[in-house]
């Protein structure tokens, strides 16, 4: 087996005795020794501190910038200002994912693309790929950038006397550059929890001090280091997608719920031909939300839905809820019984157990 | 972490022989560690009895599910009610408060490791 990647944080990760995984060839904290409850309810009621400095950063600069993340994603790149973020995707011909992932409008003509750790070879390639019909340039970030994602209700209140750029005017889906803990770095009002908080994205060789600086801040206020297991039910709760999981190479976007990032009206992307025809015949499968009735029926990732002992659909994602103290989940199920109120059955271990589908997200915050 | 009056299964369960022909079994603090935060143990009703190495329960965490299977044929005498309002014992406490059958022995203890042998078991496991 190749050696794991490492982030810039490895070193404090292990300092803090988190139990380490292998994650798509990374080697992450999956959880500190508070557990997946505890950093899960910190980050709901206080804050937590993630290194996601695994994730893959793309960078297109050029006078043809602007057509080829347009040609290249479903949402409308032009209506983005600049130092505005949105969700996107990639998708294939046939309206299937490469990949989800996040645009940010540093310039005019410049552009972030933030895409999942996993996918991030691949991703490069695929944009390097379309690149030499538009004139700009590709270059991969990855290495060089470290990303620290501060998640929770005391976000602002952690990290504004870290930093000089006032937080509060930053608003949701917006970012800034500014300096942390005197690091100069990008800070996005962003992240994958459903909680209030921000993305910083520095230079590799500065993580270590913004993490550092934000643990000290924070750690008075409940800040806890959080770990992948926590920011897995976290996005859970609040119905985000995950690569691999509601998303892949076999889904299209419309199916996964996802028609709001598809502005079909926006001009030429690649998969628009497909998504079109598939919009005007209604979507044989659905993905809704689900909890399962009995406290000892947990569903888990990648089990069967089931009607009269045949499998109709699948559970992309599910566990025991945290925040909702029930047992919850995704599932990909046949848009006739995508029903709220309605029953589906998960096959669990042989059998097969009752299950309702409920609205989603589970979880929505309070503003 | 590997008390010596346990006996141990290569799957991460513990047997603690009361000396009367009956043993509390659960499982190991290597095991709950792995779990991580436990949310639910599925136990079964006392009178039931099982093989060496049969699966008489689940054991699930926030992330994931394991199977426990028996260290010693036995008839379940009796279970750990503490555990269906407060799974989390088994991580706090995995070889005392967190038991979770106690059952009555039908069989031998062969095939079972003592505290040294699991030890060396888990530190290959863990490298």
């Amino acid at each position: 087996m190749p050696e794991l990647m490492k982030t810039p944080l490895n070193a404090a990760h292990r300092a803090l005795n988190a139990k380490m995984v292998d994650f798509g060839g990374w080697d992450m904290p999956v959880q500190y020794p508070a557990g997946i409850i505890a950093e899960h309810e910190a980050v709901r009621t206080k804050a937590g501190l993630f290194d996601v400095s695994h994730m893959g950063e793309i960078r297109v600069q050029g006078p043809g910038a602007l057509a080829l993340v347009e040609h290249l994603t479903p949402n409308a790149v032009s209506k983005l200002a600049i130092g505005q973020v949105h969700y996107t995707a990639f998708l294939y011909e046939n309206g299937t994912f490469v990949d989800d992932l996040l645009v940010y409008r540093e310039g005019e003509q410049e552009f972030l693309l933030v895409v999942n750790a996993g996918n991030s070879d691949k991703d490069f390639a695929w944009v390097q790929k379309h690149a030499p019909a538009y004139d700009c340039t590709v270059v991969n970030e990855s290495p060089i950038t470290g990303q620290i994602a501060l998640q929770g209700p005391l976000s602002v209140q952690i990290l504004q006397p870290l930093t000089k750029t006032p937080l509060d005017p930053i608003g949701y889906y917006f970012f800034t550059h500014g300096e942390v803990a005197g690091v100069k770095c990008l800070i996005s009002r962003t992240g994958y929890t459903g909680e209030d908080g921000f993305e910083i994205y520095c230079a590799a060789g500065d993580a270590g001090r913004i993490w550092n600086a934000v643990m000290e801040a924070g750690k008075p206020q409940g800040l806890m280091p959080a770990g992948l297991g926590c920011r897995n039910t976290l996005r859970l709760e609040c119905k985000m997608a995950l690569y691999g999981h509601e998303i892949d190479d076999g889904i299209h976007a419309l199916e996964a719920g996802l028609g709001w990032i598809v502005k079909l009206d926006k001009g030429e992307f690649i998969g628009r031909e497909a998504l079109l025809a598939a919009k005007s015949a209604p979507a044989p499968r659905k993905l809704v939300g689900f909890k399962t009735l009995e406290k000892r029926d947990i569903a888990r990732d990648h089990m069967p839905v089931v009607q009269d002992g045949k499998p109709i659909g699948l559970v992309t994602s599910a566990a025991p809820s945290p925040t909702c103290g029930i047992n919850l989940g995704l599932a990909y199920v046949p848009t006739e019984l995508a029903k709220t109120g309605g029953r589906i059955q998960i096959e669990i271990r042989g059998r097969a157990v009752d299950a309702e589908i409920i609205p989603t997200p589970f979880y929505k915050r309070q503003k | 972490m590997f008390p010596a009056d346990l006996k141990y299964t290569k799957d991460h369960e513990w047997l603690k022989p009361a000396g009367d022909g009956t043993a509390l079994v659960g499982i190991t603090h290597y095991a709950q560690d792995a779990l991580g935060d436990v949310v639910f143990v599925d136990l079964p009703e006392a009178g039931a009895s099982f093989a060496q190495g049969e699966e008489f329960g689940t054991v699930e965490s926030v992330k994931t599910v394991s199977e426990l299977s028996m260290p010693s044929a036995g008839e379940v005498l009796d279970v750990n009610a503490t555990l269906a309002d407060h799974p989390e014992v088994v991580n706090e406490d995995p070889y005392g408060k967190g038991w979770m059958v106690k059952i009555k022995l039908t069989g031998d203890l062969a095939g079972l490791l003592d505290a040294k042998a699991y030890e060396a078991l888990v530190s290959a496991e863990s490298h």
